[in-house]
């Protein structure tokens, strides 16, 4: 049985967001929904090769979250549906789309490819192919900071899919154990590629999966950035504030397909438009903006336009900029 | 004004049947909206309009068979506010690569490759051993003293170097390799872990990306399976999936190879495993100055290294010059012994067996050449090849199975290299290609011997 698709949130109050919070949220969300539109447009066009996850419907989880973090200070680490968490931490959209289409200029060289790409200076790290992988490493990014108490938390995302694989487990001992401060951000789209999470997990409920460990955790509507702002500001101040490590589950959903090449026979039409259209992170923003009078429907248009441009001209960069030179097949090897 | 385009919807699709149009022309359409489906052998899948506006024409008619990839299949007004330009046909934008070696999937699908030229790789140049003052003192240690050693100096320079593993703070190591380390640095530098190895490593990877100095200690490399992912997919591959930017600074050791009587599971070697990794930095020494001096360098470098050590060697004795800072080259092989006759090359606890034989054979009056190649990867095998070109033949020694093992490498390096010095084949002392035996009789014979060793070398030599 399908569950339902907006969570039975744990808080009963709805947080408000501040006029610039909400604007803020718009134009990051939209900018991820437009990127990642046009990235799927290029991958169809064959400018994009192999494998292309996109983010569109659960733009609301990272955008919330960062909003909620230390940008530039707080670590954050993903999966490979990643594009999302780039251009909210501020990485350059040209440098992410040329990483795409695997050219010289981008954030990798062309050498990484849709699922790796990082940054030490906005403190990305990764864009990683391997599932629940970054589970372990996230922790460890926790356990650096607890090392050098530096005050900073580490921000580790995962999927419903990952959320069943051991070394979660393991890291969330480690992490209890060492009062890491780490949040893990539980991504819950509802399927791991093609399998539905009741399919694949015998406790559903994703955010009790710390229980046993002693880490708390709490369901969340991933579809609302009011949501996902407020429990992972509530999520980051546990872990900096010396508590160990706290699990949020998103309860979210992607519109497209695993990757470019999943059809998503394995749910209905009506459940992709029904989430669509009731629960779309950016119309909900931009319902509560024209509402409240924060702006003017003139002026998101304008918005609508700026996000288009900057996308109009990743896309026009990362089809112009050449392909790395052969000699970069041999560098960045090994470190000097 | 926009044009849709026939799209490729998995890495390897280069046509499919436009099955049913959902819009018709007139139609208003918003960017996400399914306007088409498609079928390729695979699969039925949905096309999205990108671009909201108004469609213009319809070009390719419902049910069209066999439509090429980024064939224009409607066209598609935009809002007047909407200025993002039309996807020009992909010949038009994608610049032709000239040579270089990634060609997209799909063209190098549809034409027959031309194998476009790598260049040339890299030589490795290793550095040569530092020269040591004269009349340097020599220490006698352990190998497990000068490891110790080794972890206590370089903590002692840098804060941000750690130890974690199982046992090895409170318990002192399993095998006593970093006893008294937690009385010295404290429990924040010294970490027992729980039992958990793929989680252990990948968070000792992440605790690197952030900048840190991890030493990852393994109970034993047997358990290290568990981790490889970790060590193969996250730390090795880190600095070129970032484009140079991010590199993952960290040793992982602990013993590898045969340890005695206990069976398959916790007897073998990876050292030809850990050697096939671009990206990672295999060390495997032999003596006690060597041991000392490598893992100091291990330590130090920027690049992930997989260290592995011998539990039946950790007890073993050499000199150990006591300099303030002994730090030796990765990737540089120790000519043990110069000689005329034959080249014997071997690594780790092979050395041992290497070196009885060598005895022996010397006695015998054959003149060896040992090299000890004391790091797996980079290999030196410049300096292997020099010496087959002397001898004429070469003699690997290794504990490890014969299949791509480390001496399989060494006769592929040095046949390419070194053909027509060669006055013998190659030939191989490994470990049987058997899963390691239990009882005494057995487990000695699945093991290399000096008397096999004595085999080959009188072998190539024509001697026997």
């Amino acid at each position: 049985m399908a569950r339902k698709p907006a969570a039975k949130a744990a808080q009963s109050n709805v947080p408000e967001l501040s006029k610039e919070q909400e604007l803020e949220a718009f134009r990051e969300m939209l900018l991820i929904r437009r990127f990642e539109e046009k990235a799927g447009q290029m991958y169809g066009m064959g400018l994009i090769g192999g494998f292309c996850h996109l983010y569109i419907g659960q733009e609301a989880v990272v955008t919330g979250v960062t909003m909620a973090s230390q940008k530039g200070k707080d670590a954050q680490i993903t999966g490979y549906r990643d594009h999302g968490h780039m251009l909210v931490m501020g990485l350059d959209p040209k440098g992410v789309m040329a990483e795409l289409t695997g050219r010289k200029g981008g954030l990798s060289k062309g050498k990484g490819g849709s699922m790796h790409m990082f940054s030490n200076e906005h403190r990305f790290y990764g864009g990683n192919g391997i599932v629940g992988a970054q589970a372990s490493l996230g922790t460890g990014l926790g356990f650096a900071a607890r090392y050098r108490e530096d005050g900073t938390v580490a921000i580790a995302y995962f999927g419903d899919g990952a959320a069943n694989q051991g070394q979660v487990y393991e890291s969330f001992n480690m992490a209890k154990l060492w009062n890491l401060p780490v949040v893990y951000i539980i991504e819950n789209n509802r399927y791991g590629m093609g399998t539905a999470v009741e399919r694949a997990s015998g406790q559903p409920n994703l955010s009790k999966r710390g229980i046993s460990f002693g880490i708390d955790g709490e369901q969340v509507d991933g579809m609302d950035v009011r949501m996902t702002y407020d429990a992972a500001r509530r999520a980051i101040e546990h872990a900096r504030s010396g508590k160990g490590p706290y699990i949020l589950e998103m309860l979210t959903y992607r519109y497209r397909g695993h990757s470019m090449s999943d059809p998503a026979k394995y749910r209905s039409k009506d459940e992709v438009a029904t989430m669509r259209a009731e629960h779309d992170p950016i119309e909900q923003v931009k319902a509560r903006i024209i509402e409240k009078g924060y702006a003017s429907e003139e002026s998101l248009k304008q918005v609508e336009t700026e996000i288009r441009a900057i996308v109009t001209e990743a896309a026009d960069f990362a089809t112009t900029d050449p392909e790395p030179d052969a000699t970069e097949l041999w560098t960045d090897v090994y470190a000097a | 004004m926009p044009t849709i385009l026939m799209p490729a919807l998995s890495p390897t699709m280069e046509e499919g049947k436009l099955s049913k149009w959902l819009v018709k022309q007139g139609d208003s359409v918003k960017p996400g909206d399914v306007i088409a489906e498609i079928e390729t052998d695979k699969a039925t899948m949905e096309v999205e309009s990108v671009d909201g506006g108004i469609v213009v024409s319809i070009l390719v008619a419902e049910g069209t068979e066999g439509v090429k990839v980024n064939t224009p299949i409607a066209q598609v007004q935009g809002e007047g506010e909407d200025a993002a330009p039309a996807a020009a046909p992909v010949a038009e934008t994608v610049p032709e690569p000239a040579e270089a070696p990634a060609v997209p999937a799909q063209k190098a699908a549809a034409a027959a490759p031309s194998a476009a030229a790598a260049p040339a790789a890299p030589r490795f140049e290793a550095a040569t051993d530092p020269d040591l003052p004269a009349g340097v003192e020599m220490v006698e240690m352990t190998v497990r003293q000068a490891l110790n050693e080794a972890m206590a100096e370089e903590m002692r320079r840098d804060k941000d170097i750690f130890l974690m593993g199982e046992e090895v703070a409170e318990y002192q190591g399993a095998y006593k390799i970093s006893q008294g380390l937690l009385q010295e640095f404290g429990a924040k530098r010294v970490i027992d872990t729980p039992i958990t190895e793929h989680g252990f490593a990948g968070l000792g990877v992440g605790a690197a990306l952030a900048g840190l100095r991890p030493i990852v200690e393994f109970m034993t490399w047997n358990f290290a399976m568990q981790a490889m992912d970790q060590i193969v997919n996250s730390a090795a591959k880190q600095l070129y999936m970032s484009g140079g930017q991010v590199s993952a600074p960290i040793v992982f050791r602990g013993p590898n190879g045969a340890a005695a009587r206990v069976g398959a599971q916790h007897s073998q070697d990876y050292s030809a495993w850990y050697s096939h990794i671009p990206g990672l930095w295999v060390v495997a020494p032999f003596s006690a100055a060597d041991a000392k001096g490598l893992l100091k360098a291990a330590i130090r470098t920027n690049n992930p290294v997989v260290f592995l050590e011998n539990e039946i060697l950790y007890g073993s004795t050499g000199l150990v010059p006591k300099v303030d800072d002994y730090v030796l080259p990765i990737g540089k092989a120790r000519v043990a012994r110069q000689g005329k006759d034959v080249t014997i090359v071997s690594f780790s606890m092979g050395m041992r067996y290497a070196t009885q034989a060598t005895e022996k054979l010397v006695a015998a009056g054959v003149d060896v050449e040992l090299i000890d190649l004391r790091t797996l990867r980079p290999m030196d095998s410049a300096t292997v090849i020099e010496s087959v070109k002397k001898t004429g033949r070469l003699v690997t020694v290794e504990e490890g199975w014969p299949q791509g093992g480390i001496g399989a490498e060494l006769s592929a390096r040095v046949v390419s290299e070194a053909f027509d010095y060669l006055d013998a084949p190659p030939t191989r002392v490994t470990g049987k290609d058997v899963p390691m035996p239990y009882a005494a009789n057995l487990e000695k014979l699945a093991l290399p011997n000096v008397d096999e060793v004595i085999a080959a070398v009188n072998a190539v030599t024509y001697r026997s």
